[in-house]
């Protein structure tokens, strides 16, 4: 139950896009078209729900406080949270580098397909920002964090589909010069997280 | 080396790589870069001006070091080393605000660690420092975190003085509990204002008012 009550916060209330903006740079960037937008999706989903857990037993196991006590009754009060920025970082872009690789040799057509967004991911702010929240929402097992990410994952990618196929259609519409392109997209997804606010509250 | 080759340290093509992106190539509604955060912490202007400062930092610093080492940085881990300097800056910028300002670190919470993925660092550091000497590419970094800078602030004011009815903390339309000032004729805080979809009509008027002046950056 915990877990499904995690999981549908994590796709509409707590929706990385409408409620932290996390990731706007490429959801504005890569939303012209529904089928690119569909594949950075697929993407965002695939390396959240990879990275999250490994860094979830980074946090545990090395840097909490107290998390390296494994190694022996002296390291019990060791404490390198302030690590946690280079070390997320670094696993995100090395996690990249390594699934671009298999991808690329085990599933030519998935590559195919997510190949050119994959080196943007690095760079995406919802893959950085769902390590830094599941870090400072102290998810208690390796489930609970799985299973945030995934669906943190789902939630951006329905909100970039959907503003993709909102503005394939916009574009023949007769908007104010000055606000075609980027401003009317700002309004449109403002408009929506004003939409996806109605899901607030919403607990199981 | 005699004054006469060197380049004078503010010549025209240096200044204008510091007055060129607080308009015609802003990097927030232009470049469309850095907008994650731009939108997430424009709540109250502390929070902007503490963003500002640490972006400005950040930007400015990493851009000097990555210029010094462009020439050592192999092109194919180049990504990985350009993070690496952005995580080192950001670990510190975050020590220092936890340490001397708990209280707007605290409200800035993850936004501070997700400064390493704010795209004008990276869009910086890669289009420019890699290619550039220190001293342009620190004066970029100037420009760029500047335009970023008055944009999250121009926003940030009048989220908090319409959302709140405060500026920096003090009021402004009189006591909302007390109904004094304003609130005694009837004025109400706009409590939409200081939700998070307001933040992108907010940029959208900013760029929607820049592009009228300025017809050049109309999209087609």
């Amino acid at each position: 139950m915990e877990l499904v009550n995690i999981a549908l916060k994590g796709i509409f209330v707590e929706n990385m896009i409408f409620a932290y903006f996390l990731g706007i740079c490429s959801y504005l960037a890569v939303s012209k078209t529904v089928k690119t937008a569909t594949g950075l999706g697929a993407a965002v989903i695939f390396v959240l729900g990879v990275t999250v857990p490994v860094n979830w037993l980074l946090e545990n196991y090395v840097l909490k406080e107290g998390a390296l006590s494994w190694l022996g009754p002296d390291f019990a009060e060791t404490d390198l949270s302030f690590l946690a920025f280079i070390m997320f970082i670094a696993v995100v872009a090395a996690i990249v580098q390594l699934v671009e690789m298999l991808v690329e040799k085990f599933a030519p057509a998935l590559y195919g397909a997510l190949g050119i967004f994959l080196p943007l991911i690095a760079v995406n702010c919802s893959i950085l920002g769902g390590a830094l929240f599941m870090q400072e929402r102290q998810y208690s097992t390796i489930a609970e964090a799985t299973v945030f990410a995934v669906s943190s994952g789902i939630g951006w990618f329905i909100a970039i589909v959907a503003i993709a196929a909102i503005r394939e259609k916009i574009k023949y519409s007769h908007i104010p010069a000055p606000l075609k392109g980027l401003g009317i997209t700002f309004i449109i997804t403002g408009l929506m997280g004003i939409a996806f606010m109605s899901f607030s509250g919403i607990s199981l | 080396m005699s004054e006469k080759v060197k380049e004078p340290l503010f010549s025209k093509k240096n200044k204008k790589l510091v007055t060129d992106p607080l308009s015609e190539n802003n990097p927030v509604t232009v470049q469309v870069l850095g907008i994650c955060s731009a939108l997430a912490i424009t709540v109250s202007i502390e929070q902007a001006v503490v963003m500002s400062a640490s972006v400005l930092f950040v930007v400015a610093l990493g851009n000097v070091v990555v210029s010094l080492m462009r020439n050592l940085i192999p092109d194919r881990i180049r990504i990985i080393v350009q993070l690496v300097a952005a995580a080192s800056l950001v670990i510190i910028v975050d020590q220092i605000l936890k340490a001397f300002v708990p209280d707007v670190a605290a409200k800035l919470s993850v936004f501070v660690g997700l400064i390493i993925t704010n795209c004008i660092l990276m869009g910086r550091y890669e289009a420019f420092a890699m290619g550039n000497k220190p001293w342009p590419s620190f004066l970029d970094g100037i420009g760029n975190s500047l335009g970023y800078g008055w944009l999250l602030i121009v926003v940030s004011i009048f989220r908090e003085l319409f959302g709140t009815g405060k500026l920096l903390g003090k009021e402004i339309f009189g006591n909302a509990i007390d109904q004094t000032g304003l609130y005694g004729m009837g004025y109400m805080n706009n409590n939409l204002i200081i939700l998070a979809p307001f933040a992108l009509f907010c940029v959208a008027i900013v760029i929607w008012v820049q592009r009228s002046i300025n017809k050049n950056l109309i999209e087609h």
